[in-house]
Protein backbone atom coordinates (compact mmCIF):
# COMPACT_ATOMS: atom_id res chain seq x y z
CA UNK A 1 0.00 0.00 0.00
CA UNK A 2 1.46 3.39 -0.99
CA UNK A 3 0.67 5.66 2.09
CA UNK A 4 3.10 8.52 1.70
CA UNK A 5 1.45 11.54 0.49
CA UNK A 6 2.88 12.63 -2.94
CA UNK A 7 1.72 16.15 -2.91
CA UNK A 8 3.59 17.03 0.17
CA UNK A 9 7.12 15.59 -0.95
CA UNK A 10 7.51 16.28 -3.88
CA UNK A 11 9.48 19.74 -3.83
CA UNK A 12 12.04 17.78 -1.53
CA UNK A 13 11.88 15.36 -4.46
CA UNK A 14 12.49 17.58 -7.13
CA UNK A 15 15.44 19.20 -5.37
CA UNK A 16 16.77 16.18 -4.95
CA UNK A 17 17.14 15.12 -8.58
CA UNK A 18 17.67 18.65 -9.36
CA UNK A 19 20.93 17.84 -7.18
CA UNK A 20 21.76 14.59 -9.38
CA UNK A 21 21.25 16.25 -12.74
CA UNK A 22 23.43 19.06 -11.54
CA UNK A 23 26.08 16.42 -10.09
CA UNK A 24 25.55 14.22 -13.38
CA UNK A 25 26.39 17.70 -15.39
CA UNK A 26 29.26 18.02 -13.77
CA UNK A 27 30.63 14.43 -14.76
CA UNK A 28 29.56 15.15 -18.01
CA UNK A 29 31.92 18.75 -18.64
CA UNK A 30 34.78 17.03 -16.68
CA UNK A 31 34.99 13.38 -18.27
CA UNK A 32 36.17 13.41 -22.27
CA UNK A 33 38.50 12.46 -24.75
CA UNK A 34 40.71 15.98 -23.55
CA UNK A 35 41.63 15.63 -20.42
CA UNK A 36 40.23 18.07 -18.03
CA UNK A 37 39.81 18.50 -14.07
CA UNK A 38 36.26 19.91 -12.13
CA UNK A 39 38.65 23.11 -11.33
CA UNK A 40 38.97 23.88 -15.03
CA UNK A 41 34.91 23.23 -15.82
CA UNK A 42 34.78 25.71 -12.80
CA UNK A 43 37.05 28.05 -14.40
CA UNK A 44 35.03 27.79 -17.68
CA UNK A 45 32.15 28.24 -16.61
CA UNK A 46 32.40 31.36 -14.11
CA UNK A 47 35.85 33.12 -15.44
CA UNK A 48 36.77 34.48 -18.49
CA UNK A 49 40.00 32.56 -18.23
CA UNK A 50 41.40 32.01 -22.18
CA UNK A 51 43.44 28.83 -22.97
CA UNK A 52 43.17 26.15 -25.12
CA UNK A 53 41.03 23.75 -22.39
CA UNK A 54 38.75 26.94 -21.50
CA UNK A 55 37.77 27.40 -25.23
CA UNK A 56 37.67 23.68 -25.58
CA UNK A 57 34.98 23.25 -22.50
CA UNK A 58 33.32 26.48 -23.60
CA UNK A 59 33.20 25.82 -27.21
CA UNK A 60 32.87 22.38 -27.96
CA UNK A 61 31.96 20.43 -24.74
CA UNK A 62 29.53 23.35 -23.12
CA UNK A 63 26.82 23.41 -26.30
CA UNK A 64 26.92 19.72 -26.72
CA UNK A 65 25.81 19.03 -23.05
CA UNK A 66 23.24 21.60 -22.96
CA UNK A 67 21.95 20.40 -26.36
CA UNK A 68 21.59 17.26 -24.17
CA UNK A 69 19.94 18.70 -21.58
CA UNK A 70 17.51 20.68 -23.42
CA UNK A 71 16.82 17.70 -25.65
CA UNK A 72 16.49 15.15 -22.72
CA UNK A 73 13.83 17.12 -21.13
CA UNK A 74 11.83 18.26 -24.65
CA UNK A 75 12.05 14.60 -25.41
CA UNK A 76 10.70 13.46 -21.95
CA UNK A 77 8.07 15.98 -21.83
CA UNK A 78 6.94 15.38 -25.36
CA UNK A 79 6.67 12.15 -24.11
CA UNK A 80 4.81 12.26 -21.14
CA UNK A 81 2.11 14.72 -22.84
CA UNK A 82 1.96 12.16 -25.61
CA UNK A 83 1.12 9.34 -22.86
CA UNK A 84 -1.35 11.70 -21.17
CA UNK A 85 -2.92 12.70 -24.21
CA UNK A 86 -3.43 9.49 -25.66
CA UNK A 87 -4.14 7.41 -22.52
CA UNK A 88 -1.25 5.36 -24.39
CA UNK A 89 1.51 4.19 -21.90
CA UNK A 90 3.41 2.97 -24.80
CA UNK A 91 3.51 6.25 -26.19
CA UNK A 92 7.00 8.36 -27.16
CA UNK A 93 7.64 11.06 -30.21
CA UNK A 94 10.04 8.43 -31.62
CA UNK A 95 7.38 5.85 -31.70
CA UNK A 96 4.51 7.39 -33.01
CA UNK A 97 5.87 8.88 -35.87
CA UNK A 98 6.54 12.33 -34.70
CA UNK A 99 10.47 11.61 -35.17
CA UNK A 100 10.46 10.08 -38.29
CA UNK A 101 7.56 13.02 -39.73
CA UNK A 102 10.72 15.83 -38.64
CA UNK A 103 13.20 13.67 -40.56
CA UNK A 104 11.56 13.25 -43.75
CA UNK A 105 10.72 16.79 -43.90
CA UNK A 106 14.83 17.38 -42.88
CA UNK A 107 15.90 15.30 -45.69
CA UNK A 108 12.89 17.01 -48.15
CA UNK A 109 14.11 20.64 -46.79
CA UNK A 110 17.88 19.39 -47.54
CA UNK A 111 17.67 18.18 -51.08
CA UNK A 112 15.32 20.78 -52.31
CA UNK A 113 16.23 23.92 -50.74
CA UNK A 114 19.84 23.74 -49.96
CA UNK A 115 20.04 27.18 -49.05
CA UNK A 116 17.36 26.61 -45.98
CA UNK A 117 18.98 28.20 -42.76
CA UNK A 118 18.65 26.58 -39.50
CA UNK A 119 15.23 28.06 -38.46
CA UNK A 120 14.07 27.23 -41.64
CA UNK A 121 14.87 23.53 -41.00
CA UNK A 122 13.33 23.48 -37.53
CA UNK A 123 10.05 24.61 -39.02
CA UNK A 124 10.66 21.71 -41.69
CA UNK A 125 10.99 19.53 -38.82
CA UNK A 126 7.95 20.99 -36.80
CA UNK A 127 6.03 20.57 -40.09
CA UNK A 128 7.29 17.13 -40.43
CA UNK A 129 6.30 15.86 -36.89
CA UNK A 130 2.81 17.19 -37.23
CA UNK A 131 2.35 15.44 -40.49
CA UNK A 132 3.49 12.23 -38.65
CA UNK A 133 1.52 12.70 -36.11
CA UNK A 134 -1.35 13.43 -37.57
CA UNK A 135 -0.96 10.20 -40.27
CA UNK A 136 -0.33 8.06 -37.33
CA UNK A 137 -3.59 9.28 -35.42
CA UNK A 138 -5.30 9.46 -38.43
CA UNK A 139 -4.57 5.29 -38.92
CA UNK A 140 -5.06 4.27 -35.49
CA UNK A 141 -8.87 6.55 -35.17
CA UNK A 142 -9.65 3.90 -38.96
CA UNK A 143 -10.69 1.50 -37.13
CA UNK A 144 -13.40 1.39 -34.21
CA UNK A 145 -12.18 1.12 -31.16
CA UNK A 146 -8.89 2.29 -32.98
CA UNK A 147 -6.59 3.79 -29.78
CA UNK A 148 -5.75 0.65 -28.41
CA UNK A 149 -2.10 1.38 -27.59
CA UNK A 150 -0.77 -1.44 -28.97
CA UNK A 151 -2.73 -0.86 -32.61
CA UNK A 152 -0.98 2.79 -32.04
CA UNK A 153 2.22 1.73 -32.05
CA UNK A 154 1.75 -1.00 -34.93
CA UNK A 155 0.47 2.41 -37.16
CA UNK A 156 3.39 4.31 -35.86
CA UNK A 157 6.00 1.82 -37.09
CA UNK A 158 4.03 1.36 -39.90
CA UNK A 159 3.69 5.13 -40.75
CA UNK A 160 7.80 5.52 -39.62
CA UNK A 161 8.99 2.76 -41.88
CA UNK A 162 7.11 4.56 -44.53
CA UNK A 163 8.62 7.87 -43.89
CA UNK A 164 11.88 6.84 -43.55
CA UNK A 165 11.49 4.86 -46.71
CA UNK A 166 11.01 9.06 -47.96
CA UNK A 167 13.51 10.02 -46.14
CA UNK A 168 16.29 7.83 -47.62
CA UNK A 169 14.97 7.84 -51.17
CA UNK A 170 14.72 11.85 -51.39
CA UNK A 171 18.24 11.72 -49.46
CA UNK A 172 19.87 9.00 -52.07
CA UNK A 173 18.15 10.68 -55.07
CA UNK A 174 19.04 14.41 -54.94
CA UNK A 175 23.04 12.71 -53.31
CA UNK A 176 22.26 14.32 -49.72
CA UNK A 177 22.55 11.54 -47.61
CA UNK A 178 25.73 12.66 -46.17
CA UNK A 179 24.74 15.73 -45.15
CA UNK A 180 21.28 14.06 -44.29
CA UNK A 181 22.94 11.80 -42.06
CA UNK A 182 24.83 14.01 -40.44
CA UNK A 183 22.09 15.56 -39.33
CA UNK A 184 20.00 12.26 -38.10
CA UNK A 185 22.36 10.40 -36.18
CA UNK A 186 21.10 11.16 -32.78
CA UNK A 187 23.58 12.29 -31.86
CA UNK A 188 24.44 15.74 -30.05
CA UNK A 189 27.61 15.96 -31.42
CA UNK A 190 29.30 19.22 -32.85
CA UNK A 191 27.02 20.94 -31.47
CA UNK A 192 27.46 25.02 -32.00
CA UNK A 193 26.08 27.75 -29.82
CA UNK A 194 24.48 29.48 -32.79
CA UNK A 195 22.15 26.15 -33.02
CA UNK A 196 21.11 26.75 -29.34
CA UNK A 197 20.25 29.87 -30.04
CA UNK A 198 17.70 29.54 -32.41
CA UNK A 199 16.66 25.81 -30.45
CA UNK A 200 16.37 26.73 -26.65
CA UNK A 201 13.85 29.48 -27.02
CA UNK A 202 11.46 26.89 -28.79
CA UNK A 203 11.95 24.04 -26.44
CA UNK A 204 11.85 26.10 -22.82
CA UNK A 205 8.65 27.88 -24.32
CA UNK A 206 7.00 24.28 -24.85
CA UNK A 207 8.36 22.91 -21.27
CA UNK A 208 6.54 26.09 -19.44
CA UNK A 209 3.60 25.68 -21.75
CA UNK A 210 3.46 22.20 -20.85
CA UNK A 211 4.70 22.60 -17.25
CA UNK A 212 1.02 25.35 -17.23
CA UNK A 213 -1.15 23.25 -19.15
CA UNK A 214 -0.22 19.94 -16.92
CA UNK A 215 -3.24 20.06 -14.71
CA UNK A 216 -5.45 20.21 -18.01
CA UNK A 217 -3.47 16.83 -18.62
CA UNK A 218 -4.24 15.14 -15.95
CA UNK A 219 -7.67 15.59 -16.43
CA UNK A 220 -7.28 15.20 -20.14
CA UNK A 221 -5.48 11.58 -19.09
CA UNK A 222 -8.73 10.99 -17.13
CA UNK A 223 -11.41 10.75 -19.85
CA UNK A 224 -12.65 12.53 -22.40
CA UNK A 225 -16.06 13.01 -20.88
CA UNK A 226 -14.84 13.55 -17.50
CA UNK A 227 -12.58 16.40 -18.85
CA UNK A 228 -15.54 18.11 -20.28
CA UNK A 229 -17.79 17.74 -17.33
CA UNK A 230 -15.14 19.40 -15.22
CA UNK A 231 -15.28 22.64 -17.38
CA UNK A 232 -12.47 21.65 -19.72
CA UNK A 233 -12.37 23.47 -23.49
CA UNK A 234 -11.22 20.13 -24.39
CA UNK A 235 -11.05 20.76 -28.12
CA UNK A 236 -8.69 24.13 -27.34
CA UNK A 237 -6.58 22.24 -24.66
CA UNK A 238 -5.55 19.32 -27.12
CA UNK A 239 -5.27 21.50 -30.17
CA UNK A 240 -2.62 23.34 -27.81
CA UNK A 241 -0.68 20.59 -25.92
CA UNK A 242 -0.43 19.32 -29.71
CA UNK A 243 1.47 22.13 -30.55
CA UNK A 244 3.46 21.85 -27.42
CA UNK A 245 4.29 18.33 -28.44
CA UNK A 246 5.31 19.10 -31.72
CA UNK A 247 7.62 21.66 -31.42
CA UNK A 248 9.35 19.95 -28.36
CA UNK A 249 9.77 16.69 -30.83
CA UNK A 250 10.59 18.44 -33.95
CA UNK A 251 13.05 21.19 -32.18
CA UNK A 252 14.66 17.78 -30.81
CA UNK A 253 15.44 16.19 -34.05
CA UNK A 254 16.53 19.55 -35.66
CA UNK A 255 18.90 19.51 -32.95
CA UNK A 256 20.19 15.58 -32.30
CA UNK A 257 18.31 13.22 -35.06
CA UNK A 258 16.42 10.58 -34.24
CA UNK A 259 16.17 9.65 -30.70
CA UNK A 260 13.68 7.25 -29.73
CA UNK A 261 12.75 6.01 -26.27
CA UNK A 262 14.12 8.53 -23.93
CA UNK A 263 10.22 9.98 -24.29
CA UNK A 264 8.59 6.69 -22.99
CA UNK A 265 11.29 5.74 -20.28
CA UNK A 266 12.12 8.86 -18.84
CA UNK A 267 7.75 9.18 -17.42
CA UNK A 268 7.53 5.84 -16.56
CA UNK A 269 10.77 5.77 -14.49
CA UNK A 270 9.54 9.25 -12.88
CA UNK A 271 6.27 7.74 -11.93
CA UNK A 272 7.15 5.73 -9.41
CA UNK A 273 8.65 8.77 -7.62
CA UNK A 274 5.90 11.35 -7.88
CA UNK A 275 2.57 9.49 -9.11
CA UNK A 276 0.75 9.95 -12.00
CA UNK A 277 -0.43 13.40 -11.81
CA UNK A 278 0.91 15.62 -14.45
CA UNK A 279 1.41 18.45 -12.63
CA UNK A 280 4.51 16.23 -10.91
CA UNK A 281 5.44 14.23 -13.84
CA UNK A 282 6.10 16.85 -16.13
CA UNK A 283 8.68 18.84 -14.05
CA UNK A 284 10.31 15.92 -12.97
CA UNK A 285 10.67 14.27 -16.35
CA UNK A 286 11.72 17.67 -17.37
CA UNK A 287 14.75 16.88 -14.63
CA UNK A 288 15.58 13.71 -15.06
CA UNK A 289 15.42 13.47 -18.75
CA UNK A 290 17.94 16.03 -18.92
CA UNK A 291 20.53 14.10 -16.41
CA UNK A 292 19.40 10.66 -18.37
CA UNK A 293 20.14 12.57 -21.53
CA UNK A 294 23.89 13.66 -20.00
CA UNK A 295 24.49 10.38 -18.82
CA UNK A 296 23.84 8.79 -22.38
CA UNK A 297 25.94 11.44 -23.76
CA UNK A 298 28.44 11.30 -21.23
CA UNK A 299 28.49 7.07 -21.77
CA UNK A 300 28.84 7.20 -25.43
CA UNK A 301 32.15 9.56 -25.30
CA UNK A 302 33.42 7.36 -22.74
CA UNK A 303 32.81 3.66 -23.24
CA UNK A 304 34.80 3.27 -26.31
CA UNK A 305 36.80 6.54 -25.83
CA UNK A 306 38.48 8.09 -27.85
CA UNK A 307 36.00 6.53 -30.21
CA UNK A 308 32.31 8.30 -29.94
CA UNK A 309 29.67 5.35 -29.36
CA UNK A 310 26.40 6.68 -31.02
CA UNK A 311 24.01 7.70 -27.97
CA UNK A 312 20.76 6.85 -30.11
CA UNK A 313 22.48 3.71 -29.90
CA UNK A 314 23.23 3.47 -26.22
CA UNK A 315 19.55 5.03 -25.52
CA UNK A 316 18.11 1.69 -27.70
CA UNK A 317 20.04 -0.63 -25.91
CA UNK A 318 18.71 0.77 -22.42
CA UNK A 319 15.29 1.17 -23.91
CA UNK A 320 14.21 -1.45 -26.04
CA UNK A 321 13.83 -3.97 -22.79
CA UNK A 322 12.49 -1.26 -21.14
CA UNK A 323 9.82 -0.63 -23.23
CA UNK A 324 9.34 -4.71 -23.38
CA UNK A 325 8.90 -4.71 -19.48
CA UNK A 326 6.52 -2.17 -19.94
CA UNK A 327 4.28 -4.04 -22.45
CA UNK A 328 4.81 -6.99 -20.33
CA UNK A 329 4.00 -5.35 -17.16
CA UNK A 330 0.90 -3.96 -18.35
CA UNK A 331 0.12 -6.40 -21.10
CA UNK A 332 -3.39 -7.34 -20.88
CA UNK A 333 -4.67 -4.28 -21.72
CA UNK A 334 -2.84 -3.38 -24.46
CA UNK A 335 -4.73 -5.62 -27.01
CA UNK B 1 -41.27 25.03 -15.66
CA UNK B 2 -38.00 23.40 -14.20
CA UNK B 3 -34.97 25.13 -14.47
CA UNK B 4 -33.74 22.10 -16.35
CA UNK B 5 -35.41 21.20 -19.17
CA UNK B 6 -34.97 19.59 -23.31
CA UNK B 7 -36.64 21.43 -26.39
CA UNK B 8 -37.06 19.23 -29.31
CA UNK B 9 -34.07 17.93 -28.95
CA UNK B 10 -32.20 16.03 -32.01
CA UNK B 11 -29.43 14.27 -31.73
CA UNK B 12 -27.89 12.01 -34.30
CA UNK B 13 -25.75 12.12 -37.32
CA UNK B 14 -27.08 12.99 -40.53
CA UNK B 15 -30.52 11.44 -41.47
CA UNK B 16 -29.99 8.68 -38.98
CA UNK B 17 -31.09 10.18 -35.47
CA UNK B 18 -30.51 8.42 -32.23
CA UNK B 19 -32.98 11.20 -30.37
CA UNK B 20 -35.90 12.49 -32.16
CA UNK B 21 -37.22 16.00 -31.60
CA UNK B 22 -37.97 14.87 -27.89
CA UNK B 23 -38.77 17.55 -25.02
CA UNK B 24 -38.80 16.60 -21.70
CA UNK B 25 -38.30 18.55 -18.11
CA UNK B 26 -36.50 17.25 -15.38
CA UNK B 27 -37.85 18.30 -12.38
CA UNK B 28 -36.09 20.50 -9.66
CA UNK B 29 -34.56 18.69 -6.48
CA UNK B 30 -35.97 15.15 -7.40
CA UNK B 31 -34.00 12.28 -8.50
CA UNK B 32 -34.55 11.49 -12.09
CA UNK B 33 -34.17 7.83 -13.63
CA UNK B 34 -34.49 7.58 -17.60
CA UNK B 35 -35.11 3.95 -18.50
CA UNK B 36 -35.03 2.16 -21.83
CA UNK B 37 -34.35 -0.49 -23.92
CA UNK B 38 -30.43 -0.93 -25.05
CA UNK B 39 -29.47 1.84 -28.14
CA UNK B 40 -33.31 3.54 -26.78
CA UNK B 41 -31.13 6.86 -26.87
CA UNK B 42 -31.16 7.44 -22.74
CA UNK B 43 -27.27 7.17 -22.34
CA UNK B 44 -27.54 9.68 -25.64
CA UNK B 45 -29.71 12.00 -23.95
CA UNK B 46 -27.69 12.16 -21.00
CA UNK B 47 -24.71 13.23 -22.54
CA UNK B 48 -26.86 15.75 -24.86
CA UNK B 49 -28.13 17.35 -21.50
CA UNK B 50 -23.89 17.77 -20.31
CA UNK B 51 -22.82 18.54 -23.78
CA UNK B 52 -20.32 15.70 -23.66
CA UNK B 53 -21.86 15.59 -27.06
CA UNK B 54 -23.30 18.02 -29.13
CA UNK B 55 -26.97 17.72 -30.30
CA UNK B 56 -28.34 18.69 -34.08
CA UNK B 57 -31.39 20.21 -33.13
CA UNK B 58 -33.51 21.69 -30.54
CA UNK B 59 -32.18 23.12 -26.88
CA UNK B 60 -31.35 21.97 -23.79
CA UNK B 61 -32.05 24.65 -21.48
CA UNK B 62 -31.03 25.11 -18.04
CA UNK B 63 -31.89 28.52 -16.10
CA UNK B 64 -33.11 30.05 -18.91
CA UNK B 65 -29.90 29.77 -21.34
CA UNK B 66 -29.07 27.26 -23.58
CA UNK B 67 -26.36 25.13 -22.54
CA UNK B 68 -24.21 24.94 -26.18
CA UNK B 69 -23.95 28.65 -25.53
CA UNK B 70 -23.16 29.30 -22.04
CA UNK B 71 -19.45 29.02 -20.84
CA UNK B 72 -18.23 25.60 -20.44
CA UNK B 73 -16.48 26.24 -16.93
CA UNK B 74 -19.52 28.20 -15.69
CA UNK B 75 -21.71 24.91 -16.65
CA UNK B 76 -19.32 22.65 -15.13
CA UNK B 77 -19.89 24.44 -11.38
CA UNK B 78 -23.61 23.44 -12.11
CA UNK B 79 -23.55 19.80 -13.54
CA UNK B 80 -21.17 17.19 -12.73
CA UNK B 81 -21.04 14.09 -14.38
CA UNK B 82 -20.52 10.67 -13.39
CA UNK B 83 -19.41 9.25 -17.00
CA UNK B 84 -20.30 5.48 -17.60
CA UNK B 85 -17.44 3.01 -16.23
CA UNK B 86 -14.89 5.89 -15.94
CA UNK B 87 -11.89 5.19 -17.36
CA UNK B 88 -8.67 3.66 -14.82
CA UNK B 89 -7.24 6.46 -13.20
CA UNK B 90 -3.87 4.97 -13.84
CA UNK B 91 -2.80 5.72 -10.01
CA UNK B 92 -3.68 8.79 -8.99
CA UNK B 93 -4.21 8.81 -5.12
CA UNK B 94 -8.18 9.20 -4.17
CA UNK B 95 -7.01 12.81 -2.75
CA UNK B 96 -5.95 13.95 -5.92
CA UNK B 97 -8.56 12.80 -7.91
CA UNK B 98 -11.33 14.08 -5.64
CA UNK B 99 -9.15 17.54 -5.50
CA UNK B 100 -9.59 17.55 -9.80
CA UNK B 101 -13.59 17.93 -8.68
CA UNK B 102 -12.29 21.38 -7.87
CA UNK B 103 -11.03 22.14 -11.88
CA UNK B 104 -13.89 24.41 -12.84
CA UNK B 105 -13.34 26.45 -9.45
CA UNK B 106 -9.96 26.96 -10.60
CA UNK B 107 -7.36 29.48 -12.80
CA UNK B 108 -4.00 29.38 -13.83
CA UNK B 109 -1.65 27.12 -11.90
CA UNK B 110 -4.56 26.09 -9.99
CA UNK B 111 -3.71 26.47 -5.70
CA UNK B 112 -6.20 24.82 -3.62
CA UNK B 113 -7.66 27.25 -1.31
CA UNK B 114 -8.89 26.44 2.21
CA UNK B 115 -12.42 26.57 1.00
CA UNK B 116 -11.10 23.77 -1.84
CA UNK B 117 -9.83 21.99 0.76
CA UNK B 118 -12.96 21.71 2.62
CA UNK B 119 -15.05 21.38 -0.44
CA UNK B 120 -12.70 18.01 -1.27
CA UNK B 121 -12.65 16.60 2.67
CA UNK B 122 -16.55 16.97 2.90
CA UNK B 123 -16.82 14.57 -0.49
CA UNK B 124 -14.53 12.18 0.75
CA UNK B 125 -16.29 12.43 4.41
CA UNK B 126 -19.84 11.71 3.09
CA UNK B 127 -18.67 9.40 0.58
CA UNK B 128 -17.25 7.08 3.22
CA UNK B 129 -13.81 7.11 1.22
CA UNK B 130 -11.38 9.20 3.89
CA UNK B 131 -9.75 6.26 4.98
CA UNK B 132 -8.38 5.87 0.94
CA UNK B 133 -7.26 9.29 0.81
CA UNK B 134 -3.56 8.56 0.24
CA UNK B 135 -4.57 4.94 -1.96
CA UNK B 136 -4.01 5.06 -5.64
CA UNK B 137 -7.84 4.56 -7.20
CA UNK B 138 -6.81 1.20 -9.10
CA UNK B 139 -6.01 -0.30 -5.70
CA UNK B 140 -9.68 0.03 -4.69
CA UNK B 141 -12.52 -2.39 -5.13
CA UNK B 142 -15.27 -1.61 -8.17
CA UNK B 143 -17.62 -0.31 -5.34
CA UNK B 144 -15.16 1.90 -3.66
CA UNK B 145 -13.79 3.21 -6.82
CA UNK B 146 -16.97 4.13 -7.81
CA UNK B 147 -17.57 6.15 -4.31
CA UNK B 148 -14.57 7.76 -4.70
CA UNK B 149 -15.62 9.29 -8.31
CA UNK B 150 -19.74 10.44 -6.90
CA UNK B 151 -16.95 12.08 -3.98
CA UNK B 152 -15.25 14.07 -6.91
CA UNK B 153 -18.18 15.09 -8.62
CA UNK B 154 -19.84 15.82 -5.24
CA UNK B 155 -16.31 17.98 -4.72
CA UNK B 156 -17.48 20.01 -7.65
CA UNK B 157 -20.26 21.45 -5.21
CA UNK B 158 -23.15 21.34 -8.26
CA UNK B 159 -26.60 21.57 -7.55
CA UNK B 160 -27.34 18.88 -10.41
CA UNK B 161 -25.25 15.33 -10.72
CA UNK B 162 -26.02 13.47 -13.65
CA UNK B 163 -24.76 9.19 -13.51
CA UNK B 164 -24.78 6.99 -16.74
CA UNK B 165 -25.35 3.74 -14.73
CA UNK B 166 -23.73 4.13 -12.31
CA UNK B 167 -24.29 0.74 -10.56
CA UNK B 168 -22.82 -1.52 -13.68
CA UNK B 169 -20.17 -3.85 -12.63
CA UNK B 170 -21.32 -3.83 -8.73
CA UNK B 171 -22.61 -6.54 -6.93
CA UNK B 172 -25.93 -5.85 -5.32
CA UNK B 173 -24.83 -4.79 -1.66
CA UNK B 174 -22.30 -2.06 -3.46
CA UNK B 175 -25.23 -1.10 -5.81
CA UNK B 176 -27.51 0.06 -3.12
CA UNK B 177 -24.73 1.64 -1.15
CA UNK B 178 -24.42 3.85 -4.27
CA UNK B 179 -27.79 4.77 -4.78
CA UNK B 180 -28.78 5.11 -1.56
CA UNK B 181 -25.82 7.26 -1.29
CA UNK B 182 -27.29 9.64 -3.99
CA UNK B 183 -30.61 9.29 -2.24
CA UNK B 184 -29.13 11.02 0.78
CA UNK B 185 -27.83 13.92 -0.88
CA UNK B 186 -30.71 14.23 -2.65
CA UNK B 187 -32.97 14.58 0.55
CA UNK B 188 -30.01 16.02 2.71
CA UNK B 189 -28.83 18.65 0.45
CA UNK B 190 -32.01 19.15 -2.35
CA UNK B 191 -28.93 17.95 -5.26
CA UNK B 192 -30.85 17.35 -8.38
CA UNK B 193 -29.89 13.44 -9.48
CA UNK B 194 -30.60 12.41 -12.86
CA UNK B 195 -29.56 8.82 -13.75
CA UNK B 196 -29.75 6.21 -16.00
CA UNK B 197 -30.52 2.98 -15.00
CA UNK B 198 -30.49 -0.39 -16.49
CA UNK B 199 -32.23 -2.29 -13.62
CA UNK B 200 -35.95 -1.10 -13.95
CA UNK B 201 -36.93 -1.55 -10.29
CA UNK B 202 -33.71 0.21 -9.01
CA UNK B 203 -34.91 3.06 -10.79
CA UNK B 204 -38.39 3.00 -9.66
CA UNK B 205 -37.08 2.48 -6.12
CA UNK B 206 -35.17 5.38 -6.01
CA UNK B 207 -36.60 8.33 -8.92
CA UNK B 208 -39.18 10.67 -7.91
CA UNK B 209 -39.41 10.90 -11.82
CA UNK B 210 -39.18 8.77 -14.50
CA UNK B 211 -38.33 8.63 -18.22
CA UNK B 212 -39.19 5.84 -20.24
CA UNK B 213 -37.47 6.13 -23.71
CA UNK B 214 -38.37 4.17 -26.77
CA UNK B 215 -36.17 4.64 -30.24
CA UNK B 216 -35.04 8.22 -28.67
CA UNK B 217 -38.30 9.42 -28.28
CA UNK B 218 -40.13 9.90 -24.70
CA UNK B 219 -43.22 7.33 -24.07
CA UNK B 220 -43.92 8.57 -21.17
CA UNK B 221 -42.61 10.83 -18.72
CA UNK B 222 -44.11 11.41 -14.73
CA UNK B 223 -44.12 9.93 -11.29
CA UNK B 224 -43.32 6.10 -11.25
CA UNK B 225 -47.01 5.14 -10.26
CA UNK B 226 -47.52 6.67 -13.83
CA UNK B 227 -44.12 5.05 -15.27
CA UNK B 228 -44.17 1.43 -14.08
CA UNK B 229 -47.31 0.29 -16.01
CA UNK B 230 -47.91 -2.49 -18.07
CA UNK B 231 -49.13 -0.51 -21.05
CA UNK B 232 -45.89 1.89 -20.93
CA UNK B 233 -43.68 -0.95 -20.43
CA UNK B 234 -44.88 -3.11 -23.12
CA UNK B 235 -44.21 -0.48 -25.19
CA UNK B 236 -40.57 0.37 -23.69
CA UNK B 237 -39.23 -2.90 -23.08
CA UNK B 238 -41.59 -5.15 -25.36
CA UNK B 239 -42.50 -7.39 -22.05
CA UNK B 240 -45.78 -8.41 -20.21
CA UNK B 241 -44.71 -6.86 -16.65
CA UNK B 242 -47.20 -7.55 -13.25
CA UNK B 243 -46.72 -4.98 -11.10
CA UNK B 244 -46.66 -4.69 -7.50
CA UNK B 245 -46.17 -2.83 -4.59
CA UNK B 246 -42.41 -3.18 -2.55
CA UNK B 247 -43.47 -4.10 0.60
CA UNK B 248 -40.59 -2.45 2.21
CA UNK B 249 -40.79 1.32 0.15
CA UNK B 250 -44.24 1.13 -1.09
CA UNK B 251 -42.89 1.81 -4.46
CA UNK B 252 -44.14 0.43 -7.65
CA UNK B 253 -42.24 -2.46 -8.38
CA UNK B 254 -42.20 -5.35 -11.32
CA UNK B 255 -42.73 -8.78 -10.12
CA UNK B 256 -42.50 -11.37 -12.80
CA UNK B 257 -42.97 -10.16 -16.54
CA UNK B 258 -42.70 -12.09 -19.54
CA UNK B 259 -41.92 -11.71 -23.61
CA UNK B 260 -44.69 -9.46 -25.15
CA UNK B 261 -46.12 -12.21 -27.33
CA UNK B 262 -47.77 -11.02 -31.24
CA UNK B 263 -44.97 -8.52 -31.86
Amino acid sequence: MTNDNRRYLFGPKLVASFLVFLVMFAIAMVLGAADTSLRDVWMALTTRAAGEKMSLLREIRLPREVAAIFVGSALSVAGAIMQGMTRNPLADPGLLGLTAGANAALAITIALIPTANYLGIMVACFIGAAIGALLVFGMGSLKKGGFSPLRMVLAGSAVSAFLYAVAEGVALHFKVSKDVSMWTAGGVVGTSWSQLQIIIPFITIGIILAVILSRQLTILSLSEEGAVGLGQKTMLIKTILFIVMILLAGASVALVGNMAFIGLMIPHLVRPLVGTDYRYIIPMSAVIGAAFMLLADTLGRTVNAPYETPVVALVAVLGLPFFLFIVRKRGKSFL
Amino acid sequence: MARLYTEDLSIGYGERLIVKTLSVQIPDKKITTIIGSNGCGKSTLLKAMTRIISHQGGTVILDGESISKENTKVLARKMAILPQTPESASGLTVGELVSYGRFPYQSGLGRLTKKDYEAIDWALEVTGTKEFKYRPVDALSGGQRQRVWIAMALAQETEIIFLDEPTTYLDLAHQLEVLELLQKLNVEQDRKIVMVLHDLNQAARFADYMIALKDGQVVKAGRCEDVMKPDVLKKVFQIDAEIGRDPRTNKPMCITYNLAKGE
